[in-house]
């Protein structure tokens, strides 16, 4: 055998246990979601009796269904507008000298850094003293301020790898600012867009901390702060069941997002702009 | 249609440093002026400001008599093209070539009809609906071309167009270039740091160092009347030689032997104030073999030097000697050697002379080399001022 074919093996090898791994517990969580009440401490991976009558039961729940409206509307406005402030402010960074970018880049981080549990009780009191406890923007906003140094970080990676020759020849054909970026620059970081949209959308998506103290009512309770509330048929049956229906249905959409995108994240666009 | 004019032009960086120092440049309509300097001379910074990709720090730009220091680039009319082409990578040529239109609104047929013309133009018809990636280094060049001269501007500015071409496109392309110039009649200002390029193409070209036009005029002019030891040392390839030379007595004694200084010549020395100290530079065409010089002989001065290395051209013969002391110093003849990147450029020791292709000379061979005094160019060392214009 070839040191080829024993490299390929082995890699082989690797990223199946890292695969096998990763996928364990979510096909776990899929067996249990699909599993009847009466089996579901069996231990048996596969379902001995298959039943949906957990997805029914979530779908009937109000409380389900609209923590999913919630979660959806919140985390695609949260993510719609880290990507534009996102994409300006990694522009700016990118492209510009002002002075404090330093600062502006130093501080960014350090807010990426700073441990949201940290601030959940002083928001908790702010939020209900501005009248923004329980309302979409009251969770939008913290969203926004963890989610946009990720995502000025990663887009201004992008930006500085457009050339700027590029910006200057649509300014020079008569291009404003504004639609040079919006013509020119933007379509080529179109990739960095959708990786940073994917990442800001997962963390929006999944996050529990803030969902789960700044939230009340299903005014604006998202499907993770929902599903701690889930209860069984009695106090004394835990809703494992319904649980796991819940986290199967709130992990599709990320699949579907990633499986969409993944061409465009992958392929670099700018070959071809200058020489080479 | 338009005149450029730069007039008391200077560009200050906020770190202090000084790119373009007070230029005055006045570009005719219909001109094809070349900015040719070294690299770090200012040249792009002054294309760039003309672009308006720049700010202009001090002075007044004016296109076709309006002044435009405070314009942005798309209100000022002119198109360019950039060294890397900057080709938009996720349009194709057609929309490369239209963008600028589309962006004056101006309507879809009239848009194609522009394009098309264009592309003829050029010889880009059938690659119109491809992307700048599928596109070979002269074709993305062209297409480069084609977006400047779609939109028939007021005036086109090229920055270093043929720099990325490979070699045999670069002999090719400046011909091309001229002949559109000509064909369109387009006010053209042309950044190129190639000499050669520089003599070949333009009307007038305007020779720039550290941020300061040095001399502006024909290729000729430039070539036989140079301003000074910067211009002399820059225009002409093989470059012009320079040796230091001591002015006694009416004689100026060079490493290759003394020379009489012709009557004239002195006259001008003295009203130009020369000291005793001078730089001597000879274009390497003002040799000759002295065998192949028949009744001038008497008129030049004759020595005899080891030729090192001989370069047959057919129609030339480079003969390449090396000559005792002849290494002159001047400030400017160092920048010229640092910027060719070599310890041969002027300034060595090293002395070329292009020979008649009938010469005898032999590698490692004494030779007998002949030059007329009347033709040598006399530099002031110290500010480098030629003394006998």
């Amino acid at each position: 055998m070839s040191t080829r074919t024993a490299a390929k093996a082995s890699w082989a090898a690797g990223n199946t246990i890292v695969v096998v791994a990763a996928l364990i517990p979510v096909l776990w969580l899929a067996s249990l979601s699909f599993k009847d009440p009466s089996t579901i401490a069996d231990g048996s991976f596969l379902p001995r009796r298959w039943t949906l009558a957990n997805y029914r039961g979530i779908f009937q729940t109000s409380l389900f269904t609209r923590a999913l409206v919630n979660s959806i509307g919140i985390a695609l406005i949260a993510t719609v507008l880290a990507v534009v402030v996102g994409s300006m402010a990694a522009y700016a960074v990118a492209r510009l000298r002002f002075p404090g970018k330093q600062v502006l880049v130093a501080v960014t981080l350090l807010i990426a850094m700073f441990p949201a549990i940290s601030l959940v009780s002083p928001l908790f009191n702010l939020w209900r003293q501005l009248g923004l406890f329980d309302t979409w923007p009251g969770l939008i906003i913290p969203y926004l301020t963890f989610s946009l140094p990720l995502a000025i970080y990663t887009l201004s990676a992008f930006f500085r790898e457009i050339p700027w020759e590029l910006e200057r020849a649509a300014q020079v054909d008569g291009a404003t600012p504004l639609q040079a970026f919006l013509q020119v620059i933007a379509p080529l970081a179109a990739p960095g867009m959708v990786t940073t949209a994917i990442l800001v959308f997962i963390f929006c998506w999944t996050d529990f901390v803030f969902a789960i103290s700044l939230t009340s009512t299903s005014a604006s309770q998202t499907v993770p702060a929902a599903i701690a509330f889930f209860s069984g048929a009695s106090q004394f049956q835990t809703p494992i069941g319904s649980i796991a229906a819940a986290g199967v249905v709130i992990t599709i959409p990320i699949i579907l997002f990633v499986f969409f995108f993944q061409r465009r994240i992958v392929a670099g666009l700018t070959s071809g702009a200058v020489k080479g | 249609m338009a005149d450029i004019v730069l007039d008391h032009v200077s560009k200050r960086f906020p770190d202090g440093t000084t790119a373009v120092d007070d230029v005055n440049l006045k570009i005719g309509d219909g001109e094809f002026v070349i900015l040719v300097g070294p690299s770090g001379c200012g040249k792009s910074t002054c294309l760039n400001m003309i672009a308006g990709l720049e700010d202009i720090s001090d002075g007044q730009l004016r296109i076709g008599g309006r002044v435009v220091n405070e314009l942005a680039p798309k209100d000022r009319d002119i198109a360019m093209v950039f060294q890397s082409y900057a080709l938009y990578p996720h349009m194709t040529v057609r929309e490369n070539m239209g963008f600028g239109l589309k962006l004056a609104r101006v309507d879809r047929a009239e848009i194609d009809r522009k394009v098309n013309q264009a592309a003829e133009l050029l010889e880009l018809t059938e690659l119109l609906d491809r992307k700048p990636a599928n596109l070979s280094g002269g074709q993305r060049q062209r297409v480069a071309m084609g977006r400047a001269i779609v939109r028939s501007p007021q005036a086109f500015l090229m920055d270093e167009p043929l720099s990325n071409l490979d070699a045999k496109l670069r002999v090719q392309m400046p011909t091309t270039v001229a002949r559109l110039q000509n064909q369109l009649g387009t006010t053209t200002v042309y950044v190129t740091h190639d000499q050669t390029e520089a003599m070949t193409l333009g009307d007038r070209v305007a020779v720039m160092r550290a941020g300061v036009i040095q001399q502006v005029g024909a290729p000729e002019e430039l070539y036989q009347r140079p301003r000074n030891l910067f211009v002399a040392g820059f225009i002409g390839s093989p470059a012009m030689n320079f040796l230091p030379g001591t002015l006694e007595d009416g004689r100026l004694r060079t490493p290759l032997g003394d020379v009489v200084v012709p009557a004239e010549m002195r006259a001008k020395l003295q009203r130009a104030g020369a000291g005793r100290d001078l730089i001597v530079g000879i274009r390497p065409e003002h040799f000759e073999d002295a065998a192949l010089v028949d009744g001038r002989l008497a008129d030049g001065l004759t020595f005899t030097a080891v030729v090192e290395v001989l370069e047959s051209l057919g129609a030339d013969k480079f003969a390449y000697f090396r000559v005792e002391g002849a290494r002159a110093t001047a400030k400017e003849l160092e920048e010229l050697a640092a910027d060719a990147g070599t310890g041969d450029a002027p300034g060595s020791d090293q002395v070329v002379a292009r020979l008649d292709p009938a010469s005898r000379a032999r590698e490692g061979q004494q030779l007998r080399l002949w030059f007329d005094p009347g033709k040598l160019h006399l530099f002031n060392p110290g500010n480098g001022a030629h003394l006998t214009l």
